[in-house]
C-alpha cells in the first residue's frame, strides 16, 4: 500500500510544481488537473469514496474547465516575456520553508495527537447522507437554497429575449469579419448563451495568425 | 437449466478463477471482468455503427454500405483496417504532447463508467456504495477532453468545436443529474444494483419500473435529452457540425486517433443509455412476468440495442439545432421541468399509494409543462429570418 501512495503522491506532487513553473497557461491549467486526479486517488485509497468521486466531479469536471475558460476570455495561453520565477523568488522561499518548520514542529509537538490512533471509521455514502440529513441538515439546507437560487437567479437573468434584436447587419468590419461570416449566419449572436462563439471567434483569429 | 443458462458468465468466471493460485484470484477476477466488458462493448461498437448507416441509409431512402461481405456486414472491419493503415497526421503548430493525450483521456473514462452497470444478475464490474455518483464522475472527464482536442490542434474550427461541445456538456449536464436525483430519493441508494432491485416485481403484468410513473416518465425523457446532448449526438451535434465547423474538435485527428474518438463517443452512448436502463427501465430485468426465463443479460443488451435504434431513428429525422437554441432549451426548459420533477418526486414518496398520488402528480407535472412551453412560446417573437451572408 505505501507503494500506491509514493506513486500517487509524486503524481500529485509533479503536478502541481509543473502547475507552478510551465510556461504556458493551458498547459499549467491541465498540470492543476493532473494534481486534482492525484488527489482525488488519494482520498480513493484513503476508502473515502465519496469525496474522492465529488473531488473529480467538482474539481476536473468544473473547476477546471472554469480555469481554461478564464484563460481563454481574458488572454492568449501565449507565454508573456518574463521568466517564470519572480524576483523575490528566494525570500518568498524562505518564508514558505520556515512557516512549513514551525507547523510541522507544532504539530509533532501538540499533545492533541493521540500516538495510537483508532482506526478510522468506514464512511459509506448513506452513513454520510444520514449525517447530512439530520446532524448537518440547516447547513446543508441553507446551502442548497443558496445555490437553487443562485441557478435559477442565472435562468432569469437570460430569460427576456431582446425585442427585435439588432439586426446583424450593422456590425462594423473588423478584422473579425472573415471568421465570422461562417458563424453569423445563424443570426442572434447578440444572446448571452452564445459566449463560447464569441470566444472561439476571438481565438480563432489569433490562432491562424 | 434456466437458472444455469442466466448465471452462465458468472459461473464460467468462478471456474476460471478457482482454477488460479488464491493468491492471484482478486486480479484475476478484475481482469476477466474488464477483459468482458471491453471485448463486449468494443464488439457492440463495431456493430452499431454498421446498424447506424443501413439505419440512416433507409431513412435516407439510399442502401447504405452493402459492399464488404454478404449485405455489408464486415464494414466495420474494413473501417477498422483503414483507420489502422492511415497515415498519423499531426498539424506542424499543433501541441504534440496534449494532441496525443486527448483521445487516451477520452476513452479511458468511458470504459471506466461501463465498471458500474448491472449488465445482468450478478454481473456487474463493481458494485460501488456510490455507483452513480462514479459514474458522472468519470463522465465529467470527457469535457476536459474535448478541450485538449480542441485547443491543442490549433485550428480555428477544432477550438470552436471544442467551446460549443463543452459548453453544451456543461449545461446539458444539469438537467442530466437532477433527472437521475428522482431515482435516487425513490430507491434510496446511489448503488446501481440496488437501484436495479428497487425495481423488481410485477402488478398483475406490469413491472415495477420508475419509467411507468408520472415522474419517472418525465424523468426519463429529460434523461434522454440529455445523454443525446451529452454524447454529442444529433439533434444536438453542433460539435461537429460537418456544414459549419467541418468536424469540429477532432478536424486534425487522423488514423487510428480519430478512430479512437469515434469509438469513446459511442461508447459513451451505450454508457449513458445503460444507466438510463438502470435508473428508468428495470436494468436487466424482464418486461412482463411470463417472460423471465430469457436470461437476464439478453434483457440489458436488448433494452441497450432499443435505445440505440431510438438515437438513430432521432437522428435521421430531426435537423441540428442552433447554438442559441440548445442553450435556451437546456437553460429555460430542460431546468425548470427537471427541478419541480423532483419535487413532484418527493410529493409522490409522500402520499399514500392510490389513484390520488397518480392524479396529483400527474396533473402536476403536464400543468407544469404546458405552462412553461406556453410561457416561452410568447416570449418568441416570430418573424422572418433574416440572413447576412447567404442571401
Amino acid at each position: 500500500m505505501p507503494l500506491v501512495f509514493v506513486v500517487l503522491s509524486l503524481l500529485t506532487l509533479a503536478g502541481a510544481i509543473a502547475a507552478m513553473s510551465l510556461r504556458n497557461l493551458v498547459h499549467c491549467a491541465l498540470a492543476l488537473t493532473a494534481t486534482f486526479a492525484g488527489l482525488a486517488a488519494l482520498y480513493l485509497q484513503l476508502d473515502a469514496q465519496f469525496a474522492g468521486f465529488a473531488q473529480v466531479l467538482v474539481y476536473i469536471g468544473a473547476v477546471s474547465i472554469l480555469i481554461v475558460f478564464a484563460i481563454l476570455l481574458t488572454r492568449g495561453a501565449e507565454p508573456g516575456g518574463q521568466s517564470v520565477f519572480s524576483a523575490s523568488w528566494f525570500w518568498g522561499g524562505a518564508v514558505a520553508l520556515m512557516v512549513f518548520g514551525i507547523l510541522s514542529g507544532i504539530i509533532l509537538s501538540s499533545k492533541a495527537l493521540p500516538l495510537d490512533s483508532p482506526p478510522p471509521p468506514r464512511a459509506t455514502v448513506s452513513q454520510i447522507g444520514d449525517q447530512l440529513m439530520t446532524k448537518y441538515v440547516l447547513p446543508l439546507e441553507v446551502l442548497g437554497l443558496l445555490l437553487t437560487s443562485a441557478l435559477i437567479g442565472a435562468v432569469i437573468v437570460a430569460i427576456p429575449e431582446k425585442v427585435a434584436a439588432a439586426p446583424v447587419r450593422t456590425q462594423p468590419t473588423s478584422a473579425g469579419t472573415r471568421n465570422g461570416e461562417t458563424l453569423r449566419i445563424h443570426g442572434e449572436l447578440s444572446n448571452p448563451p452564445d459566449l463560447p462563439l464569441g470566444v472561439g471567434q476571438g481565438e480563432s483569429s489569433e490562432v491562424s495568425s | 437449466m434456466v437458472e444455469s443458462l442466466d448465471q452462465i458468465f458468472v459461473d464460467l468466471k468462478h471456474l476460471l478463477v478457482t482454477l488460479a493460485p488464491v493468491e492471484w484470484q482478486p486480479f484475476l477476477s478484475a481482469l476477466i471482468s474488464v477483459v468482458g466488458i471491453i471485448v463486449t462493448f468494443a464488439s457492440l461498437f463495431a456493430l452499431s455503427t454498421i446498424l447506424e448507416r443501413k439505419g440512416l441509409g433507409r431513412i435516407q431512402n439510399r442502401f447504405g454500405p452493402n459492399r464488404v461481405g454478404p449485405w455489408g456486414l464486415l464494414q466495420p472491419l474494413a473501417d477498422g483496417l483503414k483507420t489502422l493503415t492511415k497515415e498519423d497526421l499531426v498539424p506542424r503548430a499543433a501541441d504534440k504532447v496534449v494532441h496525443f493525450i486527448a483521445p487516451l483521456v477520452l476513452v479511458i473514462p468511458v470504459f471506466l463508467a461501463l465498471a458500474v452497470l448491472p449488465m445482468g444478475r450478478n454481473m456487474v464490474g463493481v458494485n460501488l456504495d456510490a455507483g452513480v455518483l462514479f459514474f458522472f464522475a468519470v463522465g465529467a472527464a470527457t469535457e476536459l477532453s474535448v478541450f485538449m482536442a480542441g485547443w491543442s490542434s490549433r485550428n480555428k474550427y477544432s477550438l470552436l468545436g471544442a467551446m460549443r461541445a463543452i459548453a453544451q456538456m456543461i449545461s446539458y449536464e444539469v438537467p442530466l443529474i437532477l433527472s437521475a436525483v428522482t431515482v435516487i430519493m425513490m430507491a434510496g441508494s446511489l448503488s446501481t444494483v440496488t437501484i436495479v432491485q428497487a425495481q423488481a416485481g410485477y402488478t398483475g403484468w406490469v413491472p415495477h419500473w420508475y419509467v411507468l410513473t408520472p415522474w419517472g416518465l418525465a424523468g426519463f425523457l429529460l434523461f434522454m435529452i440529455g445523454a443525446a446532448a451529452e454524447s454529442n449526438r444529433s439533434p444536438f451535434d453542433l460539435p461537429e457540425g460537418e456544414s459549419e465547423i467541418i468536424a469540429g474538435y477532432y478536424i486534425e485527428y487522423s488514423g487510428f486517433k480519430f478512430a479512437l474518438f469515434f469509438l469513446g463517443e459511442y461508447v459513451g452512448m451505450f454508457a449513458i443509455s445503460g444507466l438510463a436502463i438502470t435508473l428508468f427501465l428495470g436494468g436487466w430485468q424482464a418486461p412482463i412476468p411470463v417472460l423471465e426465463w430469457i436470461p437476464s443479460y439478453f434483457w440489458f443488451f436488448g433494452k441497450l440495442l432499443a435505445l440505440i435504434a431510438v438515437f438513430i431513428w432521432v437522428r435521421g429525422t430531426l435537423p441540428r439545432l442552433r447554438m442559441d437554441q440548445l442553450m435556451n432549451f437546456a437553460w429555460k426548459f430542460m431546468l425548470p421541468m427537471a427541478l419541480f420533477n423532483i419535487l413532484v418526486t418527493g410529493l409522490w414518496r409522500f402520499i399514500p399509494t392510490g389513484w390520488e398520488r397518480w392524479f396529483i402528480c400527474t396533473l402536476l407535472i403536464v400543468g407544469a409543462y404546458v405552462t412553461l412551453g406556453r410561457t416561452l412560446f410568447q416570449q418568441k417573437h416570430w418573424a422572418k429570418r433574416s440572413y447576412r451572408f447567404a442571401e
